[in-house]
């Protein structure tokens, strides 16, 4: 039976349903332990049931967080390493880019690195521009690097799960508005496999293409349109390393029509890749030029008000659909 | 040069040939490159063969290491095979990465190498999560990093040792302090003449070994692994030793005052000093360690042979172990 919980919910169940099935999977970062239980609460109340050896606090070190989870990765264990924030990547770029991307190519496939990252990003909170990025393109740019962003609860929890089971490293890319969001999540174990896009909903006219907490406001922009009679479909990648193309491709195959919209910066976004892998594939396709909707390129601002006018709206969004059908 | 242990002559002539394996690998290799033989780059440690062979000589196949992009005598020193290096280093097929790691990325998984490293304090954390890993699950398995003074002066290594002290994890950390970052001399790159002493800030033991002295290095390796298989914790080790060439071969070491190699070459030469520490003792006669050199050299010479006689990768090769 399906039950209601939030995304927060369900990730933690993900974790303790993986921490029950493989004794290889432990957990590592910053403030995880309970009873402080993770600063988004993800891990609470997991350090009870599996004590300090499986869900463990580091200091605060980025670097050892990411390097030791590797190592351990390398020789038997599947950890599972929090990054409070992704900006904290920054600290430990050389262990995500240098070391864990590309240790299994490096070694001419002797070595494997099952490990997941997971951290979270997106504004939302008047965070600023050190707790606020969004940065999946700067990940999905290394060859080596899985980058998952799931919107939904029933998402986060299949694909944290596949994440998990994944035998290479995997970005798992949460947002910090979508903790407290709820959808259904069935009782039974289930994955939801990296590289299958979803369908969010079904339309005609135009194909838009979202990431993260942009699938939900694409759904309420496709929910204002359709009282205009315009007919919105949502896709959602889920994961943009792997990407699944043939999906977004036969959602343009219909509609003709295709907007992408990312949180992220516009310059250089996922937007940009995908805008070029439309063009390699399905030039023909297109009745209209590729429509971006992504962030201003700045800093996330702090003020409140700024912060709205740099973040793509359920406005912009609509806006641009009806551009589209000029 | 001092042995307080009871050391079987075959064990001693393993680790002379071990450390003039490391020795004329790296010259040989050293020819090759600059003939233009070899691709890429090369740093070579020589000099330093006695800290190598010294400390993996202390420890088994099944204890872990990892290595710095000086890490040839590493990875022969814990049992590398010298025609898979020699290969590697050519980019063949027939090399421990199937020519997609170069001399700066050796590893192999059954020996326990978890790698050489391109960046400088990279493979100490790594190190640390395989010293967890065995801890978590159960083994008495020891993980050891080697790098250099340069890499202690990296947040990886500072980060690296502060975890290791709280989760308590079997990991020797072993600074080969060759006294040069590069091309920086110590006095300016750290305010400080032992690296030993940065344990003290994360409360960890550490022991200073003479690096040019292979008895020194492997008796102090011993104890300091029976500490760590005992669960009491990493150890800083630092071997102090010289790296006899430039940073990579082809660097004229011009910031080196002029005849500072030549006193270490003279009288701290590890090789030498072992050997005749072996003839003085009357544990071996010259004939012997001749002997050890010329089989080494006809072995390094082989290893030549069998990475020119090997076939470049196909070009397949660049597409596979992508996943993502």
């Amino acid at each position: 039976m399906p039950r209601s919980m939030t995304y927060r919910d369900a990730l933690r169940e993900a974790l303790r349903e993986e921490l029950i099935r493989d004794e290889r999977i432990f957990l590592l970062g910053e403030d995880i332990e309970d009873p402080f239980g993770g600063t988004y609460k993800v891990t609470q109340g997991l350090t009870e049931e599996f004590g300090h050896d499986r869900v463990r606090n580091t200091p605060i070190s980025e670097i050892a967080i990411t390097g030791v989870a590797l190592g351990a990765a390398m020789t038997g264990m599947r950890p599972v390493a929090e990054l409070m924030y992704v900006d904290f990547a920054g600290c430990a770029m050389d262990q995500i880019m240098n070391q864990i991307a590309k240790m299994r190519y490096m070694s001419g496939g002797q070595v494997e690195a099952p490990l997941v990252i997971r951290t979270q990003q997106g504004t939302g909170r008047s965070s600023a521009a050190q707790h606020a990025q969004s940065l999946e393109a700067m990940f999905a740019h290394i060859p080596g690097l899985k980058v998952a962003m799931p919107v939904t609860p029933y998402d986060a929890k299949g694909m944290l799960k596949a994440a998990i089971r994944d035998p290479d490293p995997v970005i798992f890319l949460e947002h910090k508005l979508l903790y407290n969001t709820t959808g259904e999540v069935p009782e039974e174990d289930y994955v939801v496999p990296l590289g299958v896009a979803d369908v969010k909903r079904v339309g005609t006219d135009v194909t838009i293409v979202a990431t993260s907490r942009m699938v939900l406001h694409a759904l309420d922009a496709a929910e204002i349109l359709a009282k205009d009679g315009i007919s919105v479909e949502v896709v959602d990648p889920r994961s943009i390393v792997p990407l699944d193309q043939e999906t977004i491709f036969d959602s343009l195959r219909k509609t003709h029509r295709l907007m992408v919209v990312h949180e992220a910066v516009e310059r250089n976004g996922w937007g940009a890749e995908l805008c070029a892998l439309v063009m390699d594939h399905c030039f023909d396709e297109l009745d209209a030029p590729v429509k971006r909707i992504a962030s201003k390129n700045t800093p996330v601002p702090f003020a409140p008000v700024l912060e709205n006018f740099v973040v793509p709206s359920v406005e912009e969004i609509v806006a641009g659909v009806k551009d589209l059908l000029v | 040069m001092e042995c307080k242990i009871k050391i079987e002559k075959g064990k001693h002539l393993e680790l002379l040939t071990l450390m003039n394996r490391i020795r004329l690998f790296e010259q040989i290799a050293e020819e090759l490159f600059l003939h233009g033989e070899v691709p890429g780059f090369l740093h070579s440690s020589i000099g330093q063969e006695a800290s190598a062979v010294g400390v993996c000589a202390a420890i088994g196949i099944d204890d872990y290491m990892a290595t710095t992009h000086r890490g040839h005598g590493h990875v022969v020193a814990k049992g590398g095979d010298v025609n898979r290096m020699m290969a590697e280093l050519y980019g063949k097929v027939t090399g421990y990465c199937r020519g997609k790691g170069g001399s700066m990325h050796i590893s192999c998984r059954e020996l326990g190498i978890l790698g050489a490293n391109g960046i400088v304090a990279g493979g100490i954390p790594i190190t640390t999560g395989a010293a967890l890993s065995a801890k978590m699950r159960g083994t008495d398995q020891v993980a050891v990093s080697f790098f250099g003074d340069g890499a202690s002066d990296e947040g990886a290594f500072h980060e690296s040792l502060n975890i290791a002290s709280i989760y308590k994890l079997p990991v020797l950390f072993v600074c080969e302090n060759n006294h040069y970052a590069e091309s920086n001399p110590q006095a300016k790159h750290q305010n400080i003449k032992d690296v030993a002493v940065r344990a003290k800030a994360y409360n960890i033991d550490s022991v200073i070994a003479d690096g040019t002295d292979i008895m020194d290095v492997y008796q102090k390796t011993l104890t300091a692994v029976e500490q760590l298989r005992k669960g009491n914790g990493p150890i800083l080790m630092e071997n102090k030793c010289y790296r006899w060439s430039g940073h990579y071969v082809g660097d004229p070491a011009v910031y080196r005052p002029k005849d500072e190699p030549l006193e270490w070459k003279t009288n701290r030469d590890p090789i030498k000093l072992y050997a005749g520490f072996l003839m003085e003792n009357k544990i071996a006669d010259s004939k012997e360690l001749e002997a050890i050199t010329e089989q080494e050299t006809k072995r390094i010479w082989d290893a030549v042979e069998f990475a020119r006689n090997s076939d470049d990768p196909d070009l397949t090769v660049a597409m596979e172990d992508v996943y993502a």
